[in-house]
């Protein structure tokens, strides 16, 4: 898997899958293609999805790789491999003759499209039906026309969806503007028409304001762009983004397998969904579901879709996109409906009809996926990290735990791959039961090497707004308007976790005088009952005494007794125990000679160190170390690469100047100066790779 | 003054012994006479425990130290210290050194012996507030009583080091105790494991000491190391330095090599001596120790399967591939910051304590050089010694080249990692992850140097050299280059070489390493081997 980590336009592509229920005698092959330069993790995940169906449906399956991609999973579970060439793409996954061949070779009947190249290129689409393949997916048409903005709102109008008013023309002056928004409907949005960045964008929720925002918004669009022509549309406060799963036959045929929730974003990404929405009644989900289906109906889509849309707080929806292949979310529509999606695309791919009737779709309990990422939470709610995974094991000994996945024990996060580790999905009768399902799907998720955002799912699916439905596509940014800062403990939890930490801190003890099978007599005092200890946690200290009894700790803490059990395997990465009667499991991420102890305690990893009183009482002589200076270097706070630096020693900086600038992950970020100094030395240049926490300038 | 002179003259004659002793005690009555034996000897006791008293104290924790024993509590288990020569003083008689004042019962060192986690261990922790932790002939006398029972009884020395040097007040006397010193840590060497904590400084011919032990540790910011401090340094050679340069625990761990470790502080050095203690045998008659596991003996490491790199000149961390197969990823490194393309340390499998040797690729490629042998050969030597199989990991694409390595003497300092590991008859298993090229191969506890269990990676490539050097030789002037290397790595590019020879025992799945180990080290457990009967080898120094 390194070869590509240094080649950013790298796209690992093809997999095929094989099959014999196509015909008994023959084989079948189904080739997923990926445009994979940001996210084959994902993608890789993916194609082991539709590998696990068809083993299933006993269709065999052939995996396509280049020759670098040989260890990678989704090689080690399909039944068959092919190498269709060495790394580079155009050698190897682009390379139609290639395909074709391994088709060939394999007696191959379908090939499963995926998305981006292949799947939209009329040229393999003729071939394929040359050699009577079959195609899985929609077809090209339907494809090309959903893929364009413009298209698919002309085509989505004509078919009768909601789609955002607005006045598309020009508007000429103030009186105008007050006269289009009354038409639209209050709030609108005015906008310059060659705007962006937010720069000429005015909300108005009245007349009045509207002519103060025409006004404002053409000077500061003359001024920003030098073109003062302004757009209306509707402004959709505090949105939702609703999307209806949709799946339609070759013989036309629709049918809308309900909605996900996905309002919880990040800069646009989806990273907790669930399905159903509690924010949809029968009628509206009805009405959606319809416009969905007679859009599908339009472009005479065949296959699985999504139709995505924006519902505002008065359930108003309005139409956003079509996205024409399984989406990342779409296990919790196969919760709540029963239906194996990829199944059903390879049926309607063949060429039955749909299976069902509307009145046949149910909701049946609920479903919740949690978007695993290897990102900081901490930074901007999600800055990419990297790593390698020293230590994975999913939490998959759950009942009614989902996990999709395409990395192992072992595996490299690097800058170029879509940071997601997996898609976690849980289920329960209810609402309820399902959230409860994901806390303790979280807490005994085991990630290490690579900084992810437990933390920060975790604490999403507690907080009391989620929890009560009241969110929108803002959620994080207005639950945490200074950016996301781990689980704040309350006075009885933070009782736990020193608790648990000095049972934990004890236990080790104890087991490091246990020798066996040393001949020389070791003389341990006998055992005292009780241990005085003290434990340190976020600059509070503590003093604790413990007792033990077998398994079982007692710690007091300021006058109030926690009781911990468990059975202290302290080579598990999980730590099972029981607090006061309520079962908890916290992961014990470090542990060393000098008492510090990380504990993943409700998602957030907590550090503390547990000492002697002896040990902390003389703790007051040890020197204080002098922490460095930040305000004169520069560091990066994220692993990528340098796309520029604007600075060289000597040059004198004011303070927030630009001095470089990071780019990971498809973001660019702008590193500016603390303090107003001079540049004393530069260590990257353009191009670098750096590692989170690189030397990157040194200001004097 | 006299009279005591003529006591520790003569104390083995009995008449005369007795005549003095009265003599001393008439002396002695003078200042205590109105104070009863047994309160003589609390108010010596409590004399002792404070050692130069308050202020010196006081200013010991000011400078970010504890004291002697602060340490020692810190270091042993609750309750466990005994001590020996509470009542010992220096016997200095010049400089006005024999006044009252300046005695101080105990001098200027703590003596004893105490348990760590149960287990008997040596201890003498210098005492900075008496006359600067200065060694004096009764310190000296101090220090090698407890060696001498150390060695006796078989049971490890830790010196905590806090000294300003030789007691000048003593003259020769000072430097004839660090000699007596000096020669018991010879004599101790490979006997008992010997330990020193530099927790303050040491300099002079005190250095000598530490450098004959096993381990030295430093403590940042607050020990050093040198032979002749800044200011002579500045004299003779005119060089400006600070003493943190000159010998601080960062000189000495990544630049002289002369430190195995360095902590942040006294209290964390200590815990982490204790952890570290842990590891080691008692004695060179001691198996090494076994502790209570929770890791499973059988535990498969997915994650090694997928760990070397396809392309042979990427790098990956060698910790890794230590990390996932020891007990619970706990790696007791040696020497972490210094020769850095080798790694060593301390490990368990199953509970037993293993050394681990490894190449690291991801340092200068994991080549062999004049540091990185030294580092390896002192580590195989101490194992061996005591009792602690070793474990190591190959991936070395030779011995590094040029100039400044041949200068050096790569080839006799490159010979002491050869010598350490052929002269090894503790189990050793090797495990080649990549690499295995040239003299390097044979060097790396190969099969040819008694290695009782050789394994290879399915990755592993044994051969005399890199395909691209060995085609440029062996195809010198020949055409296709590129036909004749792929032919060079499809012979020689994998283990099959060496497997069929049975230069190795087995090509092994990486994640099924740990599991394989586990199983050798019970076989190897009653492993015995002698080396023919000398007085001592001859390593190439």
């Amino acid at each position: 898997m390194a070869a590509y980590r240094n080649t950013p336009g790298f796209q690992r592509v093809l997999h095929a899958v094989k099959h014999v229920c196509f015909s008994k005698q023959r084989c079948g092959v189904i080739i997923c293609r990926y445009s994979t330069v940001y996210d084959p993790n994902e993608k890789v995940s993916l194609i082991i999805r539709v590998i696990k169906t068809c083993k299933k449906m006993g269709i065999k399956t052939v995996a396509v790789h280049s020759d670098v991609d040989s260890s990678a999973v989704h090689v080690k579970v399909a039944d068959e491999a092919v190498c269709v060439g060495p790394a580079p793409t155009s050698k190897s996954y682009l390379n139609m003759d290639a395909i074709m061949n391994a088709i060939k070779q394999t007696g191959a009947q379908a090939v499963h499209p995926g998305y981006g190249f292949l799947s939209e290129n009329k040229e393999f689409a003729k071939r394929l039906a040359a050699e009577g393949v079959t195609f899985i997916g929609p077809d090209t048409h339907a494809i090309q026309a959903m893929g364009d903005k413009i298209e698919s709102k002309l085509i989505a109008k004509a078919a009768k969806v909601n789609t955002i008013p607005g006045f598309d023309g020009v508007v000429k002056d103030a009186e105008e503007a007050v006269k289009i928004a009354g038409e639209i409907g209050y709030p609108v949005m005015i906008k310059a028409s060659a705007g962006g960045g937010g720069k000429g964008m005015r909300i108005a929720w009245n007349d009045e304001e509207t002519r103060e925002g025409f006004r404002f918004s053409s000077q500061e669009a003359l001024s920003s762009f030098g073109d003062d022509r302004l757009l209306i549309e509707k402004f959709i406060d505090n949105p939702r983004h609703i999307e209806i799963q949709v799946l339609a036959d070759k013989h036309g045929d629709a049918l809308w397998l309900n909605e996900r929730e996905c309002s919880i974003q990040r800069r646009n990404q989806k990273v907790v969904e669930e399905a159903p929405s509690t924010f949809l009644d029968p009628d509206t989900r009805r009405a959606m579901g319809e416009q969905a289906v007679s859009l599908a109906n339009a472009v005479k889509y065949s296959s699985a879709g999504t139709v995505e849309f924006l519902v505002d707080s008065k359930k108003n929806f309005y139409f956003l996109e079509m996205n024409t292949r399984l989406q990342v979310e779409h296990p919790i529509t196969e919760c709540i409906t029963g239906l194996d999606l990829v199944q059903q695309m390879i049926r309607i791919a063949k060429g039955y009809k749909l299976q069902h009737k509307q009145s046949d779709i149910p909701i049946n309990g609920w479903a919740v996926e949690s978007r695993v990422y290897a990102e900081d939470p901490y930074k901007s709610f999600g800055l990419p990290s990297i790593g390698r995974l020293s230590q994975y094991q999913e939490p998959l000994d759950l009942p009614n735990v989902r996990v999709d996945s395409g990395i192992q024990e072992g595996s490299d996060i690097s800058i170029y791959y879509d940071p997601m580790i997996s898609k976690l999905v849980t289920y329960g009768k209810t609402r309820e039961e399902a959230l409860k399902k994901m806390e303790d799907a979280l807490d005994n998720y085991v990630i290490r090497g690579v900084t992810h955002n437990i933390p920060l799912l975790r604490e999403i699916i507690v907080h009391p707004r989620f929890v009560s439905g009241d969110i929108s596509t803002k959620f994080l940014p207005e639950v945490y308007p200074d950016g996301f800062k781990g689980h704040m403990l309350t006075a009885g939890e933070r009782r736990e976790l020193l608790a648990t930490a000095a049972a934990l801190y004890v236990a080790a003890q104890l087991r490091s005088q246990k020798f066996l099978g040393d001949l020389r007599v070791s003389v341990v005092p006998a055992e005292s009952r009780q241990w005085e200890l003290c434990v340190e946690l976020d600059k509070g200290v503590h003093m604790l005494g413990v007792s033990r009894s077998g398994n079982n700790y007692t710690v007091e803490i300021d006058g109030e007794k926690v009781e911990v059990s468990g059975e202290w395997n302290l080579a598990s990465a999980l730590l099972p125990i029981t607090i006061n009667g309520k079962h908890r499991t916290l992961q014990c991420l470090l542990r060393t000679a000098a008492g510090e102890i990380s504990l993943q305690y409700l998602g957030t990893s907590f550090k503390l160190r547990v000492l002697s009183n002896l040990a902390a009482s003389l703790s007051k002589h040890m020197p204080e170390k002098v922490p460095e200076d930040t305000s004169s270097i520069l560091r990066s706070p994220m692993p990528g690469s340098v796309v520029a630096v604007s600075v060289k020693p000597g040059d004198n900086v004011a303070e927030g100047q630009e001095i470089c600038v990071i780019e990971a992950m498809k973001m660019q970020n702008s590193m500016t100066a603390a303090k107003t100094a001079k540049v004393k030395s530069v260590h990257c240049k353009a191009g670098d790779t750096v590692g989170e926490g690189d030397l990157l300038v040194e200001l004097e | 003054m006299n009279d005591k002179q003529h006591f520790s003259e003569r104390h083995n004659r009995p008449r005369a012994v007795t005549l003095t002793l009265l003599s001393v005690a008439r002396a002695l009555c003078y200042s205590v006479s109105h104070l009863s034996v047994q309160e003589r000897i609390e108010k010596k006791r409590k004399a002792a425990l404070t050692g130069g008293g308050q202020l010196r104290i006081a200013a010991q924790h000011k400078r970010g130290k504890l004291t002697a024993r602060e340490r020692l509590e810190l270091l042993l288990d609750p309750d466990s210290f005994v001590e020996y020569d509470m009542f010992v003083e220096h016997r200095c008689s010049d400089f006005g050194m024999e006044a009252d004042h300046n005695k101080y019962p105990g001098d200027s060192v703590v003596t004893g012996q105490g348990r760590i986690n149960g287990r008997l261990v040596y201890v003498f922790s210098q005492d900075f507030t008496v006359f600067g932790g200065s060694l004096s002939g009764a310190h000296a006398q101090k220090v090698c009583k407890i060696m001498d029972q150390a060695m006796m009884v078989g049971a490890p020395v830790i010196g905590l080091n806090d000294s300003g040097g030789a007691r000048i007040q003593e003259g020769v006397e000072s430097l004839a105790g660090y000699a007596d010193i000096f020669l018991r840590n010879v004599m101790a060497s490979g006997v008992v494991p010997q330990i020193s904590l530099i927790m303050g400084p040491c300099a002079g011919g005190a250095v000598y000491s530490p450098a004959l032990t096993d381990f030295t540790f430093m403590v940042k910011d607050t020990s050093y190391l040198f032979i002749t401090g800044p200011d002579v340094v500045k004299s003779v050679t005119n060089e400006d330095v600070t003493q943190e340069e000159l010998g601080g625990a960062k000189t000495h761990t990544t630049v002289s090599g002369v430190a195995h470790r360095a902590f942040e502080n006294d209290i964390d050095a200590l815990l982490n001596l204790r952890d570290f203690f842990n590891f080691l045998p008692l004695s060179n008659k001691d198996p090494a120790p076994v502790t209570e596991c929770h890791d499973p003996r059988d535990r498969l490491v997915p994650g090694l399967d997928t760990i070397v790199p396809l392309e042979s000149t990427k790098a990956y961390d060698m910790l890794d591939i230590v990390h996932g197969i020891v007990d619970e990823r706990e790696f007791f490194e040696i020497m972490p910051n210094y020769a850095k393309n080798i790694v060593v340390g301390f490990a368990r499998m199953n509970g037993r304590t293993v050394g681990i040797v490894g190449n690291q690729p991801k340092v200068a490629s994991g080549c062999l050089d004049i540091n990185s042998s030294v580092k390896g050969a002192r580590f195989v030597r101490f194992c061996d010694a005591f009792n602690i199989p070793i474990i190591t990991f190959v991936d070395v694409p030779g011995f590094l080249p040029g100039t400044a390595q041949e200068y050096g003497g790569i080839i006799r300092h490159g010979a002491k990692l050869l010598y350490a590991f052929a002269e090894a008859t503790v189990p050793k298993i090797t495990v080649i992850t990549r690499k295995a090229y040239g003299g390097a191969y044979d060097v790396m506890s190969s099969k040819h140097l008694r290695g009782d269990v050789n394994y290879a990676w399915p990755s592993a490539e044994v051969a005399v050299m890199g395909a691209k050097g060995a085609v440029q030789i062996i195809f010198r002037g020949k055409e296709n280059q590129a036909e004749a290397e792929a032919e060079y790595v499809e012979k020689f590019a994998n283990p099959f070489p060496a497997a069929v020879r049975g230069f190795v025992d087995d090509i092994i799945q990486p994640s099924t390493t740990r599991k394989r180990i586990c199983r050798d080290l019970e076989v190897l457990a009653s492993k015995k081997q002698t080396n023919p009967w000398k007085k001592h080898a001859n390593i190439p120094l």
